[in-house]
């Protein structure tokens, strides 16, 4: 018999696998409990209002706060929407200027965007060379009519780790709603938005071993009490902000991914933390010019984004897709023809941005696995240096900068 | 987005990679693309003065499998050629035996240039009169 192709998922920050754990909760409530939250008149509703109860229950222990402060949506994009439209529209009349950064996620950059023709002014930020926002940036750019900041926890390419209570202070000092997107961060490391300063909080359940299609928004009820204007009509669920029957089985399942997270997290961080080091380690040792992206200190445990020098990410993961699944910044992957805009943010040439890989473990990624992800990627560099006419050159001690490319 | 077979055996088993001998007057070089773009192709040939005709081909590629393919397969193609058929290579003949989607035409493109390339540096190297420029795009 043919033994299978090992397969190895190090794209964790794409997705997460679901727990199984998670799925032995859900499965109930897919057939003996299939009321929806919002009967009040029967059991079956009852049972299923139970369910959605205790997982708010436990999702706000992860994150210590009140389970009234948490807004059940589809997933973080939603989230992301409500937040910053909601308090767009609810908080007009003080101010119309919004403070965000170039690295967001296209889910808070592109909704930031779409304000402006309702009448926001918003802010970018810029980022150093680490991925990190200049503090003083930030303080300065806050004006009378500045009503929210939006800052992400965690960048999903980087994994870079932004200084939210410092962040959290300044938006207090100055009166302004500081709103984060912790997609990546929440169930992996400590994210205690009342500790931060952090008034409203958007995330999902399927990057923290959850079912795809259900997600959060913390909205803070109390100093400040935080109000946003629904995005959808309909009947007034989630507090009158979030319209629309309850996915019971997803929220059942988020609620159980919440627990295990905030049982786990601390082990979890630790061990990936060796593996993602090995990792690293590993790769930047046993080949030459690899340039690690982003602040190493404050980063994600279990994401690395390398950029190796001189080879194109696209044509190096066709080297061992078969077997290791990972993303790269590489335009080729994408439509655009544009390399990550998130690496560009962080002052990499397009060069660089074209050669990088993110490597994001899991819960469920063993020593064995990266081993093996460490030889595929090894030989697939090599092989594709060897294919390389700008590695040549580099070898040969032509300074690429002064060759007259055409560019197209 | 998967890839076409074509591409994929290209890839994995990619035709003349190598580096000629480019001081030597019967070798033509052709660069084209930019490390900013994601592709940089460099397409050499070896002509026999004699016949005008291409007697070796090789090939880098710094890019995607679908740029990598496209420069192996013109290599091929350009085997056995003379300078005047290698010339009527059109970009849509590769897109056409890699079925390249639409996003990776480009590569195609790069390729055609990186033949007109070659044969351009040959030209101009033994004083004969280019005959066809990479178009500029």
């Amino acid at each position: 018999m043919i033994k299978e192709p090992m397969r190895v998922y190090l794209d964790n920050n794409s997705t997460t696998p679901c727990d199984p754990r998670v799925v032995d909760t859900m499965v109930p409530y897919f057939y003996q409990k299939p009321g929806n939250s919002a009967s009040r008149n029967h059991p079956f509703g009852w049972e299923a209002e139970e369910g959605v109860d205790y997982a708010r229950e436990q999702i706000a222990a992860l994150l210590k706060v009140d389970p009234k402060e948490i807004i059940f949506t589809s997933g973080a994009t939603e989230s992301d929407n409500l937040a910053i439209k909601g308090v767009f529209e609810m908080y007009k009349s003080k101010g119309n200027h919004i403070i965000t950064v170039t690295t967001e996620h296209k889910a808070v950059l592109d909704t930031c965007d779409k304000l402006t023709e309702a009448g926001a002014e918003i802010t970018y930020l810029k980022v150093a060379e680490d991925g990190l926002i200049d503090l003083a940036e930030l303080e300065a750019a806050i004006k009378s009519t500045t009503i929210l900041v939006s800052v992400m926890w965690a960048n999903n390419e980087t994994g870079v780790i932004q200084p939210m209570k410092e962040i959290g202070d300044i938006c207090e000092k100055h009166g302004v709603l500081f709103m984060s997107d912790a997609t990546q961060a929440v169930g992996k490391i400590p994210t205690y938005p009342k500790e931060i300063g952090v008034h409203l909080m958007a995330w999902t359940s399927h990057k923290m071993y959850g079912p795809k299609g259900v997600g959060a928004l913390y909205v803070s009820r109390k100093s400040p009490r935080v109000k946003v204007t629904a995005q959808m009509d309909g009947g007034g669920h989630e507090r009158g902000m979030r319209s629309g029957t309850l996915n019971v089985p997803g929220i059942v399942g988020f609620g159980k991914a919440a627990e295990i997270a905030r049982l786990e997290m601390h082990s979890d961080a630790e061990r990936l933390n060796k593996l993602r080091n090995r990792l690293e380690h590993e790769l930047t040792s046993r080949l030459e010019e690899c340039y690690i992206n982003g602040n190493v200190d404050h980063r994600m445990p279990h994401v690395t984004n390398i950029s190796f020098k001189h080879v194109e990410g696209e044509g190096l993961m066709m080297t061992f897709n078969q077997n290791i699944a990972v993303s790269s910044g590489s335009a080729c992957t994408s439509a655009s023809l544009e390399p990550s805009y998130v690496l560009v943010a962080l002052g990499l040439g397009d060069d660089l941005a074209h050669s990088s890989i993110r490597f994001s473990l899991g819960r469920f990624t063993t020593e064995e696995e990266v081993d093996f992800a460490v030889e595929k990627l090894v030989a697939g560099v090599n092989h594709m240096r060897d294919l390389s006419p700008i590695w040549e050159m580099y070898k040969e001690g032509v300074d690429l900068s002064n060759v007259q490319w055409s560019e197209h | 987005m998967a890839y076409s077979e074509k591409v994929l055996e290209h890839f994995q088993h990619p035709k003349n990679v190598g580096t000629l001998d480019k001081s030597k007057s019967t070798v033509g070089t052709g660069l084209v693309g930019a490390p900013e773009c994601g592709d940089v192709m460099r397409l050499q040939i070896e002509v026999d003065p004699s016949t005008q005709t291409i007697i070796d081909a090789k090939f880098k590629t710094f890019g995607c499998g679908s740029a990598i393919a496209s420069s192996s397969l013109a290599t091929e193609w350009l085997k056995g050629k003379t300078i005047e058929q290698a010339l009527t290579i059109d970009n849509m003949d590769i897109v056409e035996e890699l079925a390249l989607p639409p996003v990776k035409i480009h590569c195609s493109v790069l390729a055609e240039d990186a033949i007109k390339g070659a044969i351009a540096d040959y030209q101009s190297k033994n004083g004969i009169a280019v005959t066809a420029m990479a178009a500029a795009h």
